[in-house]
């Protein structure tokens, strides 16, 4: 809602200048987002009249004038607009003006004709984005006032950014009414006295949708005359508000719009067949709006109509065809009250969103609709003229809001707002905004007027009244309650660490959007699963929803590439999205990759790139965190190299993958080396071990180490499952320590070394129980991978 | 006489050639054959002293002393002399072994949590320490949580006014971390505290909107929760998270899932209150929106409003990141540029 400061205080005007009426009116909860001077700095400029008009000798569209600026000479100004004439009134820089941006006016020669000012277009003065020639001023403006007190352009444009329980406030009178109250200060009633109808003409109204439309006015207006310019009063308030001037009729209906809050509409009465019907659409209706779209009438929209079919989108728009023309003769006015519940979404769902729809579906004090009326009939009998006729009205009691009554109870404030406020606080404050209340044994029975529609329910008038009472005034204290216990548990490990594990280890926290690139996520996807997708996505490129970190990362990755990182190591936590909307499936993850080389730059080692198992490292660092039986398995991904890729698996449960890149895929990903990824459940990896003591032995430790030769195909993985089974005391832990291929073993065959820690719990071993063990390893790994001893 | 006096020369002879061989010994074998030579069994002051045979009776002791002397001088001189080489040996060593300490280390680099998880781990470090939990919801989520159940029904302004990503009629992106409460709120009664990071969407890109981003939503149920305690618990965390005393203020707003509605100022952190560039020259900048949790949720998740009172809030990390650390450009957050976050290491 944005209005003129002068208007506010035309019917209120409370002893504080601007800044602090605009604090009064934030901290009331109507924050004000921008205050602007209503026209651009100027002085110098007055009210002129052009009293002679001849051509320029030199000049094809110059032309010499004589203007009156009050003075006993007139003024020689030369000007070149087209619309300069003899008699217009015009605003006139004198010499020594200053227009905004510091333009100066001096005297000048123009093709060597002297011109002492300047005749000014509304642009020239900041009064207009763009202007059309000189501005025309109103016949009655009085020559030589200096222009800034004829349009009183002193003043400011007062913004407010409402929330959308506030509609009371989308007029000028429900914003003064308001700061009457935050200011206690009186504020004017609004002037609506009955027009008495000077002809019997009406136009019949049938209300059918009564529950959409509880209450409906019109009014005939006859022989008006359309031609007539809006008093330059009227248009200054419209456009200070930020309306154009679009012919009387109109600013008239939009001006009490602005200052009562009740928009209205105004029909050719000439085009209507026969009455009007407000009813909801039927079958299939189209309808050409004022801004010349055709629209087709969806289900279920509120239409006034005639007997030829809908003339306007109730409380939205009105049609092109019964719109007032600049030939319109004869007026039907209309001023009504449609529930919120018909209008909102209405305007949306056909794309639209006007000043009439914005109050209505918010709401619109249902008894406003009979003032309005009466406004607007004095005001367009002032400017246009005619004879109105009497007043239609169509209500329906029961469909209207009824008054509402709320039981409000002392103690209840004091729980909600923290503090006791006393009886006749209570009293004043709830009185001042309009309402009407009766002490009760606990408390009041408030009763709300009509515009304080947003006011239902006890809490609302605790709301109110902390308003009043003034959030700031009210303590700060610390909340008395129950002690809760912390849900932080052993057994989930906290996200924190895994994340610091990551940043230590030189890795970047990267945060992707959740919605990919469907080609992106192609390439990258396991297997080729249809992603969720956005119904109205903000781009292509973000309308899929990831089944997977990767799109993001490698996205991340290729960015950073780009400006010339050569190595990069990024990860990230979030979720992934699978399965259909009946089933969505929201799994948290947290993956990364690696790219470049093993180290940053640096001076001692030599250069390296990173491969598998730097970041098979990684991985491993995190998933010891939680600990768990954790198996690293060749297994085969779309987007990986079939050669190094592992799928993960914790516990038996397949927790994630690990990979290269895919090579193919590196082309058409635009990434220029190899990529190492890897992504893991993050549930999966939280999920942790809860540590579990076991005595630790006095005895000495052996160590025993094997080379064993297998087949080249055999895996450390094989072996290791093979070791596994052994059931022995004794063997505490083994580990492979070398991978070895060449001169003095077999080709198609390589050797391991493996060392073996044994040790016992209560005695020092003995060589023959160590030789025995020795002896069970080897000859289980002969039988289950064929592995020979290698001496 | 002379025979005595002649006898101590010879001694002094042997003598003067030790000092000067142990002297001029280099290393720790020369030196060692230097100790032999002059004190091992067959060694030339033994010898000496075997030779003593036709000495004298009155002469011996004194003999005898001069000889002892000579081996202690000795011996002492090849202690001395052994020690100053080892000495020299491991000053040698340690030269040799001398490294540019100003050279860096071996693969330092270390990462950096993205500015938004540094944020959230502040606050969610925070409201763990006053007693509150961390939930966690769903991102796509039903109109029912996101709106219904928060008191927006379909019809309600504040639908349009969020800007949403569908999926379909009813599956949606997560407007706001608020459904996160109904969640927490239909599985449990209170008293309850918690908060709610995450992930929201909005279908909004432009300089100051990303279609993603982060929000903290905030539930205290209890009691006996007042509107004062919320000013309180807010107005202790906003001075925690900037770690400086600071101005606090809260004006009246609409949420339609809360009811008595604020929002909360802090004093510009830039300026100080003088006004700048940042809080449009007001001195204040919108922090977050918060207030009494309305009756009409507590109704949705059967909670009974008479007996129980509770506050929610609702505050966006990148702002809050982008005051703390100075950011102007909330578009760098999901751009993942490396020189960005290196900032925030």
């Amino acid at each position: 809602m944005k209005f003129s400061e002068k208007w506010l205080r035309e019917w209120v005007n409370p002893n504080m200048d601007t800044a602090a009426l605009v604090e009064k009116l934030t901290n009331a909860g109507l924050e004000v987002d921008a205050v602007e001077p209503v026209a651009g700095e100027f002085s110098g400029v007055l009210v002129g009249q052009v009293k002679s008009v001849e051509p320029h000798p030199d000049a094809d569209k110059l032309r010499l004038t004589k203007v009156d600026v009050g003075d006993a000479e007139l003024l020689e100004i030369v000007c070149g607009a087209s619309n300069v004439r003899e008699g217009l009134k015009v605003p006139v820089a004198v010499v020594g003006a200053v227009l905004p941006g510091d333009f100066k006016i001096k005297k000048a020669k123009l093709r060597g004709v002297p011109s002492f000012g300047m005749l000014c277009s509304s642009k020239e003065l900041g009064l207009a984005e763009s202007a059309n020639g000189l501005m025309e001023l109103a016949e009655d403006a009085p020559v030589g006032q200096d222009f800034r007190a004829y349009l009183g352009l002193d003043d400011v444009a007062i913004d407010i950014d409402l929330t959308p329980n506030r509609s009371d406030c989308l007029g000028v009178a429900g914003v003064a009414r308001e700061v009457g109250v935050l200011t206690s200060t009186d504020v004017c009633q609004v002037q609506c006295d009955e027009i008495k109808a000077t002809t019997d003409k009406t136009v019949p109204v049938n209300v059918s949708a009564s529950a959409a439309c509880p209450r409906y006015l019109g009014r005939v207006i006859e022989n008006i005359n359309p031609q007539v310019e809006t008093p330059v009063w009227m248009q200054e308030k419209l456009r200070r508000s930020g309306l154009r001037s679009l012919g009387p009729v109109v600013d008239v209906t939009n001006y009490v719009m602005l200052e009562l809050g009740q928009p209205m509409h105004a029909f050719d009465r000439d085009k209507l067949n026969r009455g009007i019907s407000v009813r909801l659409s039927q079958g299939s209706e189209k309808l050409t709006l004022l801004d010349g779209q055709e629209i087709e009438i969806q289900p279920d929209t509120l239409l006034i109509a005639d007997d030829n079919g809908p003339l306007a989108l109730a409380g939205i728009m009105g049609g092109e065809h019964s719109g007032v023309t600049e030939t319109t003769k004869h007026l039907f006015l209309e001023a009504a009250f449609f529930s919120p519940e018909a209008i909102a979404g209405k305007a949306r769902a056909y794309g639209l969103h006007t000043d009439s729809s914005h109050r209505f579906e918010r709401g619109v004090d249902p008894e406003l609709a009979q003032q309005a009326m009466q406004r607007a009939t004095a005001l367009l009998l002032d400017i246009v003229g005619g004879e109105p006729g009497p007043v239609t009205e169509v209500v329906s009691e029961n469909d209207l809001p009824q008054t509402v009554s709320i039981h409000l109870r002392e103690n209840r404030i004091r729980r909600v707002l923290g503090i006791s406020l006393e009886a006749s606080e209570v009293t004043e404050q709830l009185s001042r905004l309009g309402l009407t209340l009766s002490r009760v044994d606990d408390g009041w029975q408030v009763t709300v007027p009509s515009f304080r529609f947003d006011l239902a329910i006890e809490v609302d008038l605790i709301e109110e009244l902390g308003r009043l009472y003034g959030y700031d005034r009210l303590p700060e204290t610390r909340p008395q309650g129950t002690v809760l216990t912390s849900n932080i548990t052993e057994r989930l490990t906290q996200l924190e660490r895994l994340q610091h594990l990551l940043v230590d280890r030189g890795y970047y926290e990267a945060v992707t959007y959740s919605f990919v690139e469907p080609k992106l996520q192609s390439l990258l996807a396991e297997d080729e699963v249809a992603p969720i997708k956005l119904a109205n996505p903000i781009s292509a490129d973000l309308s899929v929803m990831r089944t997977s970190l990767w799109p993001g990362l490698v996205q991340a990755l290729v960015y950073n590439a780009n400006r010339q990182h050569e190595r990069v190591r990024l990860f990230e936590v979030g979720r992934v999205f699978k399965g259909d909307l009946d089933n969505i499936e929201q799994e948290r993850r947290i993956g990364g990759l690696i790219y470049g080389d093993r180290y940053s730059e640096q001076w001692s080692e030599k250069a390296r790139d990173a491969d598998f198992f730097d970041a098979k490292a990684d991985v491993e660092a995190l998933l010891a965190i939680s600990g768990g039986e954790i198996r690293f398995q060749a297994e085969t991904h779309a987007a990986l190299h079939p050669g190094q890729t592992a799928r993960i698996y914790k516990n038996g449960e397949a927790i994630g993958w690990l990979g290269a890149l895919h090579p193919k895929l590196q082309k058409p990903l635009d990434v220029n080396g190899r990529v190492y990824l890897f992504e893991l459940s993050l549930s999966a990896v939280l999920l942790a071990q809860i540590p579990e003591f076991t005595a630790l032995s006095k005895y000495p430790a052996i160590r025993r180490d094997l080379a064993l030769v297998v087949a080249e195909s055999v895996t450390a993985g094989q072996i290791e499952d093979c070791l596994s089974t052994i059931d022995s005391d004794i063997l505490k832990a083994f580990q492979l320590f070398d991978v070895y291929t060449g001169d003095g073993v077999e080709l198609g065959s390589k050797s391991l070394a493996v060392a073996f820690h044994l040790q016992h719990g209560e005695r020092t071993l003995k060589d023959d129980e160590v030789d025995a063990l020795i002896k069970t390893v080897t000859d289980k790994l002969e039988q289950s991978v064929g592995a020979t001893i290698r001496s | 006489m002379a025979e005595l006096s002649s006898q101590l020369q010879a001694l002094e002879e042997i003598t003067a050639t030790a000092r000067q061989a142990v002297a001029e010994a280099q290393d720790n074998r020369a030196l060692d054959n230097v100790r032999v030579e002059y004190l091992g069994k067959k060694g030339k002051i033994t010898a000496y002293l075997k030779q003593l045979g036709n000495v004298s009776v009155e002469d011996r002791p004194l003999i005898g002393k001069s000889v002892n002397l000579a081996k202690q001088e000795v011996t002492g001189l090849v202690e001395q002399r052994g020690r100053a080489l080892a000495e020299a040996a491991m000053e040698a060593a340690l030269k040799a072994e001398t490294v540019d300490v100003t050279l860096p280390g071996r693969n330092s680099e270390v990462g950096s949590l993205h500015p938004v998880t540094r944020t959230l781990q502040r606050i969610e470090r925070y409201f763990r320490n006053i007693g509150f939990n961390v939930a966690e919801g769903p991102e796509i989520e039903d109109s029912h949580h996101n709106f219904t159940a928060l008191n927006i029904p379909e019809t309600h302004p504040a639908r349009a006014m969020h800007d949403t990503f569908y999926f379909d009629a009813d599956k949606l992106l997560r407007t706001h971390t608020s459904p996160v409460q109904i969640r927490v709120m239909e599985e449990s009664q209170p008293p309850l505290r918690l908060i709610a990071p995450g992930r929201v969407y909005r279908c909004d890109s432009d300089l100051t909107h990303t279609p993603m981003f982060h929000q903290v939503e905030g539930l205290m149920v209890d009691e006996n929760i007042s509107f004062t305690d919320l000013k309180g618990v807010l107005s202790d965390f906003l001075q925690a998270f900037f770690e400086k005393p600071l101005k606090v203020r809260f004006r009246p707003s609409y949420f339609p899932f809360t009811e008595p509605s604020a929002e909360a100022d802090i004093e510009c952190v830039i300026c100080g209150g003088e006004g700048c560039r940042v809080c449009s020259h007001t001195g204040w900048i919108e922090i977050l929106g918060c207030g009494m949790v309305h009756p009409n949720v507590f109704e949705h998740v059967n909670i009974d409003s008479e007996k129980y009172l509770g506050f929610a809030f609702g505050l966006g990390v990148e702002r809050m990141a982008m005051l703390r650390y100075g950011v102007n450009d909330l578009r760098l957050f999901f751009d993942n540029d490396l020189r960005f976050l290196s900032h925030f290491k």
